[in-house]
């Protein structure tokens, strides 16, 4: 910790300057601090150089992957969380940055909304996982996880055991996408197909959401995976 | 120059400007949409063409069309102008021709007359529509009409062959050839089966008949071959006409023409390279003449085959190869310079007899006393050094074998011992010189059986049993009085004589026989490939003709692209060795024999030849036996270059049609490209330049200005980029499926999941529209790719939301039928116009709408469908029937393997 400072510090690694200057400026105004690099090399070099709070990353850089920056930063056993920059069309992209250990995404283009929302989510995410409030509220949902206890409006929700723990590994990650792959693995064990997924999804949503059809609380990520919104 | 080489004349021909003339003379212009069959959609083409016309100002009225109840055809005559047909009273019934005076008085400009071969009924000015039609024309009003090919005259033989309907109303080829116009109205046969199961075409019993009957797949794709290649005909005889008067080809002709006389004499080869070379310092078209007089008919086997060799030589060097009959070369030669218009007439240096010379003078002579007006070239000696034929790649041919049957001999002994025999019984009743003629008859006999070496043979045996049973002294062959050995040469010399000219005529009976069947075989074979419409079938006939002519076994390559392969042989046969192939391959690109008994790669096993056409190969022959020594007789390479033009030209005629085909592809894909550029550049164009004059004016004016005006700008930069956006995104997409880089991933999708997620993506999208959802409960998952059916529906959400009026309703349905899920997108906008029901998924169709602004990318449909497709569901427009306003429904399959949650949530 250089500055001793009070703000948290965000890395951008985008080798386009045109991206940078825009995040850079929406960040400074939200009260960031903001460090950037324009390729791999010197962003893992001013992540060895100071402490940064989350990274924000771009696959596709002039001098190595993005894919390569996440699994060096996780291999060298770096929790820094990590938001991808990814297109449209990319789902494996998407898919292969999260099996490496990247914590959300972000489609390019995208609106400053969106982008702050995420960095909100993965920052506030890292309070959490240190272990802050055992309560989680978003809008008429609460889910107590000590006490097992799901209520929508202040009605109790009766939970199957799997609806349950579906419902706990995305509060856990409120406002993150959590992948597929990485549900079904918690839930059901790692050979599980994710047709099962859906099944549950659309019971959990029958129950939860006043219209499973327009979902306020579970968003399908479509190709990836889903995210429970965390509103406050 | 015979018809086939006026492509190469470089002047404006007479016959070609006289048709142009005729065209520009007030005429009216005629356009033919043709078909194969009922039902591909010649009057709906033809009327949505004039539509096109009608649109650009032209005066168009429909004289007559047909829509047959055709729902689709008959709302798109709606707004033209139809003059009401006349009724007749015809043996009691009231029947409705075109009214033709009334057309002829209104004079439009255009007007459609819908089934060119229709007969009008008894009363009517012209007892066929056609008729009707040139009397318009005439006038010089222009007609669009429609015809199906198996009503062209001269196909009607054809098409009786290929349906076994014989085709009643025909209409004379002449007026097709007078068209200015054709457009085929093409549809696959499959296509039309469906065409006609879906009741499209006749009503449904109807139609099962006729599937069964007559709109057989096998029959439809003939009659669709026929109307191919009848356009492709066509459209060579208009490029022909137009280079004629256009005289495109190249620059222009000193007017010279040349003529080499060619001869069997060797040298006759150079001779053709000589005016080949010739012709092109003249710039000159060229000829090779060889004229054929009394004393051709002697000509040997191996000067025939020379003198074939330099006919076909000069084909491949581009000139054209004439043979007349004469008695004398000199007349003929000159009769045919001057009535063709020859300037350079070319010989070879003759090596007559001086004495010959002396009598008739040279015909090098003769030819300039002759022929006044024209150049006569001697070739030079020398250039005779030059390599001759014998290196350009002829092929070693067989001598017709002479092996002495002993049989033939022993029948003439016979014969001679029969004439013995009666003439011992006759001895006493008959003198001396009578027997001598039954003996006579003998070698006669022999003659006609046998030909000439047998008679020969009875003729020696006859004189020597004459001289030892009847001329005394008797049972010696010593002859006593001289008188008898008179009468003894005397029978010699006459039976020689007979039985030569009686052999020659055998022998030429013998040929003659041959000929015929030779000439029928192959008139049959032209009518059997005539008959024939697929490559393959035309491969196998040519291969089953040539083995069973020649008694060799065939295969036939074709290229595909540039690789040349067997495409057919008899007896079947798909391989090659390497010597072979390598042989054929050498043989296809030198346009050269190769093989056995040619003088390339003679170690292959079997000999090569090109079948080609003037205008190059097509395609390699390939024979071989399992006799040693040379495969062919000249004869029987004779015969075989005949069959291989015939082929030859069938395989180019069909060739053609192909190349029609990709043509109509390629021009497809031509106005698309066109079509991108128009779109591409004004659908990132737009949104781009309200960025950049937003952005522009936030930058320099932004201090003056209230927050309400500095939103409104950045809204207006956020809105158009999002638009810009999925614009690309489309293009991508666009891009992605044509390049079939977009492999559906089918997993099992809760419908209700992927409408969520779509709405959400969409939310800008249909902000100013209410969205209702009406999904039955319980759906069964479906199986698709969830990102590319969440693409659709945010299409599918976009469209409904641009074309339909602010603040008016969205509905999104799905609901089950048996084993079918529907999805259906409502809006409440205007709703689609009946013909471009099927064309909005075109790429960059866009209903034309002038008062809106929102136009869209043309392509979002485009991608739906392609989407819907890629992963095993269908997708069509139609309108409302409750109110106004378009429905997509998609329709996919109910998987049979269903999972159930009860199985997972053990």
């Amino acid at each position: 910790m250089t500055s001793g400072s009070s703000l948290e510090h965000i890395l951008i690694v985008d080798d386009e300057p045109a991206i940078r200057r825009f995040l850079r400026t929406s960040l400074t105004t939200q009260g960031f601090q903001v460090v950037e690099a324009q390729d791999g090399k010197s962003a893992l070099e001013e992540l060895r150089r100071q402490h940064i709070d989350l990274l924000v990353l771009d696959l596709g850089l002039p001098d190595m992957d993005g894919f390569e920056i996440i699994n060096q930063l996780r291999h060298s056993g770096s929790t820094v969380p990590i938001l991808v920059l990814s297109s449209r069309t990319d789902e494996a992209g998407k898919v292969k940055a999260f099996d490496l250990g990247a914590d959300d995404y972000v489609t390019k283009p995208f609106g400053v909304e969106e982008f702050l929302a995420r960095i909100r989510a993965a920052l506030r995410h890292k309070m959490q996982s240190q272990g802050e409030n055992p309560v989680f509220h978003s809008g008429d949902l609460s889910v107590d996880l000590v006490r097992r206890i799901v209520t929508v409006g202040g009605r109790d929700v009766k939970l199957s055991r799997r609806e349950y723990d579906l419902l706990r590994m995305l509060v856990l990650n409120a406002g993150k996408v959590v992948t597929h792959k990485s549900l079904l693995k918690e839930i059901w064990g790692s050979e599980a197909d994710i047709q099962y997924l859906r099944i549950y999804i659309r019971a959990l949503r029958n129950k939860i959401e006043a219209d499973p059809e327009r979902p306020q609380h579970i968003q399908t990520e479509q190709g990836v995976g889903y995210r429970l919104r965390s509103q406050d | 120059m015979p018809e086939g080489r006026r492509g190469l004349e470089k002047r404006p021909s007479p016959e070609a400007l006289l048709e142009a003339a005729k065209r520009e003379e007030g005429r009216g212009r005629l356009k033919i949409f043709l078909g194969a069959a009922p039902g591909v959609g010649k009057t709906y083409e033809m009327l949505t063409s004039a539509r096109q016309r009608r649109l650009d100002g032209v005066d168009v009225v429909i004289g007559v069309a047909e829509t047959h109840g055709r729902v689709e055809t008959e709302l798109l005559t709606k707004g033209f102008e139809t003059i009401p047909k006349k009724r007749m009273l015809y043996r009691g019934q009231v029947l409705a021709e075109m009214d033709l005076d009334a057309i002829l008085q209104r004079k439009p400009k255009l007007v459609l007359v819908d089934e060119l071969a229709h007969t009008n009924v008894e009363g009517c000015r012209h007892p066929k529509r056609y008729m009707d039609v040139e009397e318009l024309l005439a006038a010089g009003i222009d007609v669009y009409t429609t015809f199906n090919i198996q009503h062209l005259e001269s196909l009607k033989d054809v098409v009786a062959k290929i349906t076994h309907v014989l085709v009643r109303e025909t209409v004379p080829d002449s007026i097709i050839d007078r068209a200015d116009e054709m457009e085929v109205v093409d549809i696959t046969p499959e296509d039309l089966i469906q065409r006609l199961r879906e009741g499209k075409v006749y009503i449904p019993e109807q139609a099962e008949r006729a599937i069964r009957n007559y709109f057989t797949e096998g029959n439809l794709t003939a009659l669709r071959e026929l109307a191919l290649r009848r356009t492709a005909q066509r459209v060579d005889e208009q490029v022909l006409n137009y280079m004629q008067t256009h005289a495109i080809a190249g620059p222009w002709e000193t007017g010279d023409r040349v003529l080499a006389c060619i001869s069997e004499d060797r040298g006759s080869a150079a001779l053709v390279r000589y005016a080949r070379r010739l012709a092109d310092r003249l710039h000159a078209a060229w000829t090779v003449l060889h004229v054929e007089t009394p004393h051709s008919q002697q000509l040997k086997e191996a000067d025939r085959e020379y003198l074939g060799e330099c006919q076909r030589l000069a084909e491949k060097l581009g000139g054209a190869s004439v043979t007349i009959p004469a008695a004398d070369p000199v007349d003929g030669i000159t009769s045919y310079a001057e009535a063709n218009n020859f300037t350079h007439i070319v010989i070879a240096r003759t090596h007559r007899p001086k004495w010959s010379e002396l009598l008739r003078g040279s015909t090098a002579q003769r030819l300039i006393r002759s022929a006044h007006d024209v150049n006569v070239h001697v070739m030079a000696d020398r250039a005779e050094q030059e390599p001759d034929l014998q290196k350009a790649g002829i092929v070693e041919t067989r001598t017709r074998p002479k092996a002495i049957d002993v049989n033939d001999y022993s029948g003439s002994l016979a014969m001679v011992a029969g004439a013995l025999l009666l003439g011992l019984a006759l001895r006493e009743f008959l003198g001396i010189s009578n027997i001598g003629l039954v003996f006579l008859t003998a070698v006669l006999a022999s003659a006609v059986s046998y030909g000439l070496w047998p008679a020969l043979f009875a003729c020696v045996m006859s004189v020597l049993a004459f001289n030892f049973f009847f001329i005394p002294p008797l049972y010696t062959f010593t002859v006593a009085d001289p008188e008898n050995i008179i009468a003894l040469f005397t029978f010699a010399i006459v039976a020689v004589i007979a039985s030569n000219l009686t052999a020659r005529v055998r022998a030429q009976a013998v040929t003659a026989q041959r000929r015929a069947k030779m000439t029928e075989d192959l008139y049959l074979f032209s009518r059997k490939l005539a008959g024939v419409v697929t490559l393959d079938d035309l491969l196998w006939a040519t291969a089953f003709q040539i083995a069973s002519m020649l008694q060799l076994r065939v295969v036939l390559l074709i290229p595909e692209g540039d690789i040349l392969s067997v495409r057919s042989g008899y007896p079947p046969e798909d391989m090659l060795s390497d010597a072979d192939l390598a042989a054929a391959k050498w043989c296809w690109l030198n346009d050269r024999p190769a093989g056995r008994g040619a003088d390339t790669l003679p170690g292959a096993k079997r000999l090569f030849l090109p079948i080609h056409t003037g205008r190059g190969a097509v395609g390699v022959v390939g024979l071989d036996n399992d006799r040693p020594g040379p495969l062919l007789t000249p004869d029987q390479r004779r015969l075989l270059d005949s069959l291989t033009d015939q082929a030859a030209l069938a395989i180019e005629r069909i060739n053609l049609a192909a190349d029609v085909d990709r043509a109509r592809l390629t021009a497809e894909t031509e106005k698309l490209r066109n079509a991108l550029l128009t779109s591409i550049s004004h659908d990132l164009r737009t949104p781009l330049s309200s960025i950049l004059g937003s952005a522009t004016t936030l930058r320099a004016y932004r201090k003056s200005m209230d927050d309400a005006a500095l939103e409104d700008l950045a809204r207006t930069i956020q809105e158009e980029s999002e638009r810009l956006n999925r614009f690309i995104g489309n293009l991508l997409d666009m891009t992605r499926l044509e390049s079939g880089a977009v492999v559906p991933h089918g997993e099992f999708v809760d419908l209700s999941d992927v409408i969520g997620s779509a709405l959400r993506r969409a939310s800008k999208v249909v902000s100013a529209h209410p969205v209702h959802l009406e999904i039955a409960p319980d759906l069964p998952m479906l199986r698709l790719d969830s990102v590319l059916f969440e693409q659709v529906l945010f299409n599918l959400l976009d469209n409904a939301a641009k074309y339909a009026p602010r603040n008016t309703d969205i509905r999104l349905r799905a609901w089950r039928e048996d084993n079918l899920v529907r999805i259906a997108v409502l809006d409440e906008g205007e709703g689609i116009p009946e013909a471009d029901l099927e064309r909005i998924f075109d790429k960059f169709y866009r209903v034309h709408k002038t008062d809106r602004k929102l136009a869209g990318t043309g392509l979002g449909l485009a991608i739906c469908r392609g989407l819907i497709e890629a992963m095993g569901g269908t997708i069509v427009a139609g309108n409302r029937e409750d109110r106004s306003g378009a429905v997509f429904t998609m329709t996919f399959a109910v998987p049979s393997d269903q999972p159930s949650a009860q199985e997972k949530a053990a």
